[in-house]
């Protein structure tokens, strides 16, 4: 099933233009791939989803509903847009958990604030400790961010991202800030994850990871899309000179 | 001589410690309303907040109180402020709300605007509102960065309250001195110093207690 469909995404920031003419589309319980070099706008086509930015033209449609579209002024109030966002997790590159809240207590609270429920909660708790389990912190529940270790925060964000139920969950560079014995325990809740069918978009330059997880890989640069498709194809056989610019130019380093 | 003498520095004391609580109750909140003002992003609002807050740190506490005391009698013609003890206490009191108001909106500024904007847009992706965002997750952050700053402030504030005497409130200095006169002694004057000793060893002690209980986050 057609899960998501963004049509002709434009966004310029001032002078430069950041996103240029994207458009893709993708099925329920698919794992999306983005790659590209720095700069290229990945970042700022997360935010697009998730409306962190909005986009100067284009049409955003989850599940055939049109969410956004730069034609109609009236999909942009700001409480449109608050309820739009729930379709849509995202997991930041630098985690920003809530430091002052417990682990569990990260994950309970935007659920905890939207059902009116107390962190007291029986059910509320038990689903949280769940997602928490399921990401391998069942140890970890009571820990503040600071005690835990970056590649055990991201995990706890993962699940607060997921306590929500976003139709589509996006990550954006999910393991760059971490140091590389701790990027494979992400991976890992990762590749769970795509193996339980959870709709993703993954902006990532560990290759390997992204060829063997995802169903499409979409190359970016300078803010359009160069190439996408089957993964193996992008990344062993890519069709563009820029793609294979891009991957000969990480492999060096 | 020591209970009289300590009798009347509690009365002098009684009210350094009204005009210093009113002085906080008043000046904490109007201080966050003139953050939000010198942060707003239209600029006929955030320009003159600025101006007002240039003028008033940028001038003695002295002056102002001085200004404020007198200002309407001589500009309006007529004192706004009462002849009496209570009229020149609110006049103090205004002059020092005002003033301990820009000093704390500046703190309340920096503490708000040094929370990462990370944390505004976590709260948004999980689709919480605004009031949602600041109250349960910015505020008590911006509160345990700003304590220090402001347990400053509160201190120096027991200190300047004796500033208010320029315009006649009574408050413990006041008294102190009145025995230089009547009896000719200053221990007295010393003897005030002990008072602010203990009371601002007590607000040291309270501020202590707060930031430990904040020290389970970072
Ligand atoms: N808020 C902003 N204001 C102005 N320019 C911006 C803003 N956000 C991003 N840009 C610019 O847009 C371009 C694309 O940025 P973006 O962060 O989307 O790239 P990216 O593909 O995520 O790169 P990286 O791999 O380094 O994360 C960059 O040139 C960046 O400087
Ligand atoms: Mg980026």
């Amino acid at each position: 099933m057609r899960i998501l469909e963004v049509l002709n995404i434009k966004k310029d920031f001032g002078y430069i233009e950041v996103l240029k003419d994207i458009s893709f589309s993708m099925d329920s319980g698919q794992v999306v791939s983005i790659i590209g070099s720095s700069g290229s706008g990945k970042t700022t086509l997360l935010r697009c989803l998730n409306f962190l930015e909005i986009p100067d033209k284009g049409v955003i449609k989850v599940r055939g509903e049109t969410l956004f579209d730069s034609d109609k002024p009236d999909t942009r109030s700001e409480e449109a847009i608050r309820q739009k966002r729930l379709h849509f997790g995202l997991v930041f590159q630098s985690f920003n958990l809530f430091p002052q809240y417990t682990a569990l207590e990260n994950v309970m609270l935007a659920p905890s604030l939207r059902e009116k429920k107390s962190f007291n909660d029986e059910g509320l708790r038990k689903r949280s400790s769940d997602l928490l389990s399921l990401m391998g912190l069942g140890e970890r529940m009571g820990n503040y961010p600071h005690q835990l270790s970056g590649g055990q925060q991201q995990r706890v964000a993962i699940a607060r991202a997921l306590a929500m139920n976003p139709d589509i969950l996006c990550f954006d560079e999910p393991t760059s800030a971490l140091d590389p014995e701790l990027t494979g325990e992400v991976l890992k809740v990762i590749r769970e994850l795509a193996r339980q069918k959870t709709t993703m978009i993954i902006v990532t330059h560990e290759m390997a990871f992204a060829r063997d997880v995802s169903d499409v890989v979409i190359f970016m640069d300078k803010g359009v899309i160069v190439e996408q498709g089957d993964p193996k194809d992008i990344i062993d056989n890519p069709k563009e000179e820029r793609t294979r610019k891009f991957l000969s130019a990480l492999s060096r380093n | 001589m020591l209970s009289t003498v300590t009798l009347t520095l509690l009365k002098g004391f009684l009210g350094t410690l009204r005009l210093f609580s009113e002085t906080l109750l008043f000046a904490l909140p109007l201080g966050l309303i003139i953050s939000f003002g010198s942060m707003h992003k239209l600029k006929i609002l955030r320009l003159p907040v600025r101006f007002l807050i240039w003028i008033i740190r940028g001038t003695p506490l002295m002056l102002q109180l001085l200004v404020i005391y007198y200002g309407p009698g001589i500009i309006l013609g007529n004192n706004v402020w009462g002849s009496g003890e209570t009229g020149r206490f609110i006049a103090a009191l205004c002059a020092f709300v005002l003033n301990y108001a820009c000093y704390f909106s500046e703190i309340f500024r920096g503490g708000i605007q040094s929370i990462p904007v990370g944390q505004y847009e976590a709260g948004q992706v999980l689709g919480m509102t605004k009031g949602q965002i600041f109250f349960k997750v910015i505020l008590l952050q911006v509160i345990k960065r700003i304590v220090p700053p402001i347990s400053n402030e509160v201190i120096t504030l027991v200190k300047d309250t004796s500033l208010a005497r320029v315009i006649a409130v009574y408050e413990i200095i006041w008294e102190g001195q009145s025995f230089i006169k009547s009896a000719g002694i200053i221990w007295p004057l010393f003897y005030t110093g002990i008072f602010y000793l203990l009371f601002s060893g007590l607000l040291t002690l309270f501020f202590g207690f707060i930031e430990k209980k904040l020290s389970y986050f970072r």
